[in-house]
């Protein structure tokens, strides 16, 4: 087993306004990429995070060896169960999933 | 071909000065920054203030007005102060006067106006004008009564507008970040897709480019795209550093959302044209049945108080849980046995500090951590009330005991008094967009002339 951590060069999450939260999953290399892209369920994603599968988009960019994933925000932005109001530390939990080697 | 310069990614953020003169030197058309984004939360918005320092923010905006008149060209902000409302526009707009004055440059200063009333807003949503977007919380008559700043986002036919009264400087509210820079090229018959594309991608100044603090960079909108370059040495755009700013806060990287239509860059061509600059073309346009405008709205739910205590103690770290609920519970019985508040009217919340405050339940158990900073947070009804309930909390965080039978403890308090009043707490609560018959219905224009020297 590997971290995705050790796989890729960053993730980065970000608010995308007050209602989405947005994950780039930047891997650094088309092997890395294709990779994850390929061990790296939305259903493992939606788990990490607590939320319904159905809910996230994904996009996967070989040309750019990210992938992409958006959820509407668990909380909304600044609300008074929001932890994060930019909503960086999420990338933090996707980079700490298990890939099978 | 329509020359942007965009300075930096906000003011407020700062730049390169050099960078800033070898922009000014290449001879731009117009001179764009953006002032603000929701990013910064509800707050901004709730009580149209900024979130940058005044200090800061006219030092930038001094080095700004000098590059504008050397380059004899119009400087546009967008969403001024943070949040772009009415008010933090004429905030602005008395920053703009006082370095106006000091520098001994005369003027024509446009303000374009975003705030919305409630009651135009409730209007439209009667007349069904109101669309919600995905996820949309529900609005109803209550919500909007209870907003204490509502914006509409301007397009670029706003800033055109702006533009044709002939303005040196045109200070605006709450405006989407792409229309400030892709106005001028639109006006000037700028391909659509690359106008609204290379606006995109130059809205947050150099972060589409090697080095991201270098903050300024220069977009060229022609007939079918657009190029980009930075202008600080040593600095590149590369193909790679360009498409991945379509990621950036944008929940999907290929469509972008804008006032009349959306951005499709599914079929965008991206080219090294030299060492420093990448050419963009093949991006869309596609217009919009209705015109629409996005709504952004904040309101207050509630005041807090926050207070906050220090376990240091490996016992108390290891039973934390036990503590705080023990606080909770003893609290509780206390509010309802003296008629403080009733359950509906407060909340009290323990977020730990140092195991697992910034992710909740989402967080997994590591070893203990050598100490805990608990934060108490109290929502109410009242400020008084909220405050009321911190000071009953207060001697549990200082002296609560684990058990029955031992000697009182004291845990580290870092203030007197150890209640921190918040104020309100306010939240965004409108994610809808609104249908306007005409783009400047929703929104106000006035120009003023500034003499000095």
């Amino acid at each position: 087993m590997a971290k995705l951590g050790a796989v890729v060069e960053k993730v980065r999450s970000k608010n995308a306004g007050p209602f989405w939260l947005t994950i780039d999953i930047f891997c650094g290399s088309a092997e890395s990429f294709n990779r994850v892209d390929r061990q790296l369920s939305t259903g493992a994603v939606a788990k990490t995070l607590q939320q319904d599968e159905g809910s996230f988009k994904r996009f996967s960019m070989p040309e750019l060896n990210v992938l992409k994933f958006s959820v509407p925000r668990p909380h909304v932005q600044g609300s008074r169960l929001d932890r994060d109001m930019h909503g960086a530390q999420w990338a933090l939990l996707i980079e700490e999933i298990d890939l099978a080697d | 071909m329509t020359k942007v310069l965009i300075p930096t990614g906000a003011l407020g953020l700062g730049f390169d000065s050099d960078a800033l003169d070898a922009g000014v030197a290449a001879a731009p058309d117009i001179i764009a920054i953006d002032g603000g984004s929701t990013d910064s939360g509800p707050y901004y918005l709730g009580t149209g203030t900024s979130k940058y320092s005044r200090n800061t923010t006219k030092s930038e905006w001094r080095a700004l007005m000098v590059a504008r008149a050397q380059a004899g060209v119009p400087l546009v902000i967008g969403t001024s102060g943070t949040c772009g409302a009415d008010q933090c526009v004429d905030w602005m707009y008395d920053i703009t006067i006082e370095l106006a004055a000091e520098l001994g440059q005369s003027l024509k200063i446009a303000r374009l106006y975003s705030d919305q009333s409630g009651e135009v807003v409730k209007q439209a949503l009667c007349e069904n004008h109101i669309k919600p977007l995905h996820p949309a919380p529900a609005i109803d008559g209550t919500v909007l009564d209870d907003c204490t700043g509502i914006v509409a986002l301007a397009g670029v036919e706003q800033i055109q507008a702006a533009l044709d009264t002939g303005a040196d400087i045109i200070l605006a509210g709450r405006t989407t970040d792409t229309a400030i820079i892709a106005a001028l090229p639109l006006a000037r018959g700028a391909n659509a897709g690359g106008a609204w594309h290379g606006a995109k991608i130059g809205e947050c100044g150099a972060f589409c480019t090697t080095d991201p603090r270098s903050g300024t960079i220069m977009v060229d909108f022609d007939e079918t795209g657009f190029s980009v370059k930075p202008m600080a040495n040593g600095v590149h755009c590369t193909t790679q550093t360009v498409s991945a700013h379509m990621l950036y806060e944008n929940s999907d990287p290929f469509i972008l959302y804008e006032p009349g239509g959306h951005l499709d860059v599914t079929h965008s061509h991206y080219q090294q044209q030299d060492v420093n600059t990448v050419r963009v073309s093949g991006s869309q346009w596609v217009t919009a049945t209705d015109y629409t405008v996005k709504l952004e709205g904040s309101r207050i739910v509630g005041f807090q108080t926050v207070a906050m205590s220090i376990l240091r103690e490996q016992r108390y770290i290891e039973n934390v849980d036990q503590w705080v609920d023990g606080i909770r519970d003893s609290v509780a019985e206390r509010i309802t046995n003296n008629q403080i508040a009733e359950p509906e009217e407060f909340d009290m919340e323990f977020r730990l500090i140092g195991r697992d405050s910034a992710l909740g339940a989402l967080e997994s158990p590591t070893t203990p951590p050598r100490e805990i900073g608990v934060m108490a947070i109290v929502t109410a009804r009242s400020q008084a009330m909220a405050t009321e309930i911190a000071k009953m909390i207060n001697p549990y965080l200082l002296h609560h005991p684990l058990t029955a039978n031992e000697a009182t403890p004291t845990f580290a308090f870092p203030f007197s008094p150890a209640e921190i009043p918040r104020g309100p707490l306010y939240e965004f609560c409108i994610n809808h967009v609104m249908v306007l018959d005409d783009p400047m219905d929703a929104f106000r224009l006035e120009t003023t002339e500034v003499h000095n020297g």
